[in-house]
């Protein structure tokens, strides 16, 4: 392997419980239950998911993600909003701590 | 053995034809447009038509049988010469005549009445409608069609196609615009007529979503971008063995535009003919029941999640 990520993993995902079953059955029980249909769709879940994907910049999430959008209906501009989503929230929150860095220059200086 | 017959071994199913409700008449293979997905590889530079003689053995056929459903397909079934011959024949032979348009060729034949004729016989139109995104739509068959396709909806909407209470019935339908599976018919038609009334203000009766099959100019696609391999796992890894029993190739009988029987449009492309031999519809009295369905790898389609046909 010449690389951290190799797309083949994904399928192997489950071999985590192979240590730690007990955790591992909870944790895939309570995500296939985050996912079904409730108040919002499996399609919004999904197009939340691409998002936070692209957030947390996990290459696993953002390939299983872009193919579970595709198959729950939405469309292309419809994910690149979604994006755009995860993208103001991150440099927002870049942005939002510069009250901070505002304060302590106003605190130390004259 | 193909891959889909060992999927039915294993679950221990068998398919066969059961009584026909069904008469689809695939009437050739030109089309005005070239679209990336189409498993009859269908296009302007197609001359195979189905001549005066073979639709007239179709209305014999279908004379002799009773159908539920005529459904006329292609290629683009409006650029097809005596077209309007077939509409108007099939239309008092069954309760429901459908014609699958891509309602550009539709809008090129408003001179020759065949919107009018359709609109008058009550013949549904099947349209196809891949996404609400012009990006993907075009992707898949063409630039230039979103402005047109969706003018034509509206020029349908104000004939009273889509509708409720004209009878005139305007079906979409979308296909994956790529190599995934298809959206659920239910969520997706939910969402279709939102943004469709929301955008366009366009109404239509229902939708269809259906699988791309991996075949013709979509095989070739999936080979030349190296999908084909992860497609077909795709599809075999999401067989649902309760599709079966509803496989539409159990209760349809397909001919093509030389008067060959299929049991499917997707055999036809496939050239698997029904019976097992090729078989000219004037030879036959009517589709028999209990004849096995002639199958192929593609047919995993027809079985993935949901099934679609
Ligand atoms: S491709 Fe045709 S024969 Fe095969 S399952 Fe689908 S409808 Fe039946």
């Amino acid at each position: 392997m010449n690389t951290y990520y190799d797309p083949r993993d994904l399928a192997r995902f489950a071999e985590i419980g192979e240590d730690a079953p007990e955790v591992a059955k909870r944790f895939f029980d309570y995500y296939q239950a985050v996912f079904a249909e409730g108040e919002l769709t499996e399609r919004e879940k999904a197009l939340i998911a691409l998002a936070v994907a692209h957030a947390v910049q996990c290459p696993y999430c953002i390939d299983a993600y872009t193919t579970a959008c595709l198959e729950k209906g939405s469309n292309r501009a419809e994910m690149t909003e979604a994006i755009h989503v995860a993208c103001a929230i991150r440099g927002g929150a870049s942005l939002v701590h510069g009250v901070q860095m505002r304060n302590i220059c106003r605190k130390v200086s004259l | 053995m193909n891959s889909f017959l060992r999927n039915l071994a294993v679950h221990r199913l068998q398919l066969t034809r059961e009584r026909a409700t069904t008469l689809q008449v695939n009437v050739g293979r030109l089309c005005n447009l070239a679209c990336r997905h189409c498993h009859v590889d269908a296009g302007p530079a197609r001359n195979e038509v189905m001549d005066r003689q073979t639709m007239e053995a179709v209305i014999d056929f279908a004379r002799r049988n009773s159908f539920a459903v005529i459904d006329i397909t292609g290629g683009a079934p409006e650029l097809v010469p005596g077209i309007a011959y077939l509409l108007d024949q099939a239309a008092a032979l069954a309760p429901t005549v459908m014609m699958r348009s891509n309602l550009l060729a539709l809008a090129e034949r408003s001179a020759d009445n065949i919107p009018e004729l359709c609109r008058r016989r009550k013949i549904t139109i099947v349209a196809s409608f891949p996404s609400t995104n012009r990006g993907q739509t075009e992707a898949q068959r063409g630039s230039g069609v979103w402005e047109k396709s969706i003018a034509m909806r509206k020029k349908l909407n104000e004939a009273g196609y889509g509708v409720p209470g004209t009878g005139l019935n305007l079906f979409l339908v979308s296909n994956p615009a790529g190599a995934f599976l298809p959206v659920d018919q239910c969520a997706a038609e939910k969402k279709f007529r939102a943004d469709l009334a929301r955008k366009w203000g366009i109404r239509f009766t229902g939708l269809f979503t259906f699988a791309n099959m991996p075949l013709g100019r979509f095989k070739i696609w999936l080979e030349q971008s190296g999908n084909y391999a992860p497609y077909m796992e795709k599809l075999a890894a999401s067989f649902n063995p309760a599709t079966v029993a509803g496989l539409m190739c159990r209760s349809l009988i397909n001919v093509s535009w030389d008067g060959c029987l299929y049991d499917c449009d997707f055999n036809m492309a496939a050239g698997l003919p029904y019976s097992g031999s090729p078989v000219h519809i004037s030879e036959v009295p009517e589709a028999g029941e209990g004849i096995p369905v002639a199958t192929g790898d593609h047919c995993l389609a027809c079985t993935a999640g949901a099934g679609f046909t």
